[in-house]
């Protein structure tokens, strides 16, 4: 649905992206996952006929987005960073305005479909400049579903919204995600986890892994980790674990939490456990943890930190 | 074309929400009716002794002065406006051409321009009542066309100067720059230079309003010249959007 590859954009002499290549199928939903400033919004306006790349290609449901830009853009849902919205119009004004630069027929019953799957039905008849952001975020989606395209391109599509706004846009995304392509970009890390299907990870430009949210887990975490919680300071009892051997690395969560990272193939909670007890310690919990995408994300762009810092 | 229309709309109706756009159209409309009703009384009774009836030239000739002052903060929104409000980015990735997006909002205001002076016909009107005979109708026509066709010129400029722009006191200053050089400016060369002063003349967008349309004459080179400058401004207007992107 989605082809990239070789695309590049320089700012001025700034590399906005460098070399991208990525493929996406129809009904995947893919997580564009990065810091801000890594290019995640330059390679979607891109996609999306909003500026020509500096080179490489890229096409979308089978057309180059350079050469055949209004094919793309006819075929494209957008939600741009900024929700664009004409805050002088009523939400029904702004849909039908939208549909009619499509050429939709049907117009009023596109509308309000599109309405209905936001949740904003009733809201139809009132001005945009009265909603609150959640809502205004919805009108936004609404947009670009519309014309019920064949991709759809969603940049921080759940920034700035409450938590249950959050669940309920997330749940439209997944909805339409099953029969669409949805390349939805976010530096949330769990919004991945919960609504992709694939991942990609993209830093200073650079795609810095690309894989199924599963897969990265697993391939990532190498050894394991496991929370432990005790009756009294945990600082104490931390050098004594860490003699225990298969242990690899004890860290400090709170004053009564440690975590610990060890091979998982040779597993040392028991001495774990025996050891907490011999210092005198009681043992109230202790469960593993499966590595978050965060985690894994910080693994994978530690090295640029420092510069970053700047 | 189909596009340019849905755009046109939009731009329209939005002027009758907007406080700006009311507030020129009481401006214009006050300012014509004033000098008109001035020059109404002083005309009829003339302090030498004879009376002469007045012309369309009362309302046409103010309304064109009109027109150059109003016409860029018209048209100075158009574009800032997309961008301050981030709908640029969605009518750029909309299934729209550069060139519709320019155009529907040049004819947006232009439709928004003929209501104004639709509504400035009352003063003919009144003055066909006022004076007996009653006016010269061809001269009216004449005048009034030069009148639209100035209007569709001062939009086309402004639609493409403000594309320019994403800030709309630059669009409203340049626009007004833009218009004081072709209005005042380009003539005078030709009052100077003994030779080739006609060139600088057929530039001179006031020269063609005064000297021939608002005269009751008209003319093709008068019509060729403000539909060419409209469709410099639209053409200027398509090529900034273009730039845009590139950027």
């Amino acid at each position: 649905m989605i082809q990239v590859s070789g695309l590049t954009k320089f700012y001025g002499a700034r590399r906005a992206i460098d070399q991208l290549n990525f493929e996406t199928h129809p009904g995947e939903i893919v997580g564009f996952l990065g810091p801000n400033g890594a290019g995640k919004t330059t390679t979607m306006r891109i996609l999306t006929g909003y500026m020509p790349a500096s080179s490489g290609v890229a096409t979308v449901a089978g057309y180059d987005v350079m050469k055949e830009s209004l094919e793309v853009r006819k075929r494209v849902g957008y939600l741009p960073e900024t929700v664009p919205l004409y805050t002088d119009m009523t939400v029904f004004g702004y849909l039908k305005f939208m549909a009619d630069l499509r050429h939709m027929p049907n117009i009023t019953n596109a509308v309000e479909e599109a309405l209905e799957k936001v949740g904003l039905l009733e809201r139809a008849g009132g001005y945009i400049s009265n909603l609150s952001k959640g809502m205004r975020q919805r009108v936004g989606l609404a947009q670009a579903l519309l014309h019920k395209p064949e991709v759809l391109i969603l940049d921080e599509p759940t920034i700035g919204l409450d938590p249950a706004q959050i669940i309920e846009v997330r749940n439209i995304i997944r909805e339409v995600g099953k029969e669409r392509t949805v390349l939805l970009s976010t530096h949330i890390l769990t919004e991945a986890q919960q609504i992709c299907d694939r991942v990609l990870i993209i830093n200073k430009g650079k795609i810095v892994v690309e894989d199924t949210t599963n897969n990265l887990q697993s391939n990532l975490a190498g050894g394991q980790q496991a929370q432990l919680i005790i009756r009294g300071e945990a600082a104490q009892l931390a050098p004594s674990l860490q003699k225990v051997p298969g242990v690899r690395e004890v860290k400090l969560t709170a004053a009564d939490s440690l975590q610990f990272s060890y091979e998982s193939k040779q597993d040392p909670r028991p001495q774990v456990a025996r050891a907490v007890l011999a210092a005198n310690f009681d043992l109230l919990e202790m469960r593993l943890i499966s590595l978050s995408l965060e985690d894994i994300f910080l693994e994978l762009t530690r090295e640029d930190a420092p510069k970053e810092a700047e | 074309m189909r596009n340019i229309w849905t755009i046109a709309k939009r731009e329209f109706d939005l002027y009758f929400v907007s406080p700006v756009a009311y507030t020129i159209a009481f401006l214009f409309l006050f300012i014509v009716g004033l000098i008109f009703v001035i020059n109404i009384g002083s005309l009829s009774v003339s302090q030498f002794g004879f009376a002469s009836a007045p012309d369309i030239r009362i309302v046409t000739g103010p309304m064109a002065f009109l027109l150059l002052l109003t016409t860029p903060a018209i048209t100075m929104r158009l574009v800032a406006d997309e961008v301050r409000m981030g709908t640029m980015e969605l009518l750029l990735t909309g299934p729209v051409r550069d060139f519709e997006l320019i155009a529907g909002k040049w004819l947006g205001s232009f439709l928004f321009v003929l209501t104004l002076i639709a509504f400035s016909l009352i003063f003919p009107i009144l003055m066909n009542r006022l004076v007996s005979p009653g006016i010269d109708q061809m001269h009216m026509l004449s005048a009034y066309l030069g009148v639209i066709l100035l209007a569709a010129a001062f939009l086309g400029l402004g639609v493409g100067i403000s594309a320019i722009f994403s800030n709309q006191i630059a669009a409203f200053f340049s626009t007004l720059v833009v218009f004081i050089i072709l209005w005042w400016l380009v003539g005078a060369p030709a009052n100077i230079l003994p030779i080739g002063g006609e060139i600088f003349r057929y530039f001179d967008m006031s020269a063609h309003f005064y000297d021939s349309f608002n005269s009751g004459i008209l003319s093709l080179g008068g019509v060729v010249y403000y539909l060419s400058l409209t469709a410099l401004g639209l053409f200027l207007g398509t090529i900034s959007i273009e730039i845009r992107r590139w950027r």
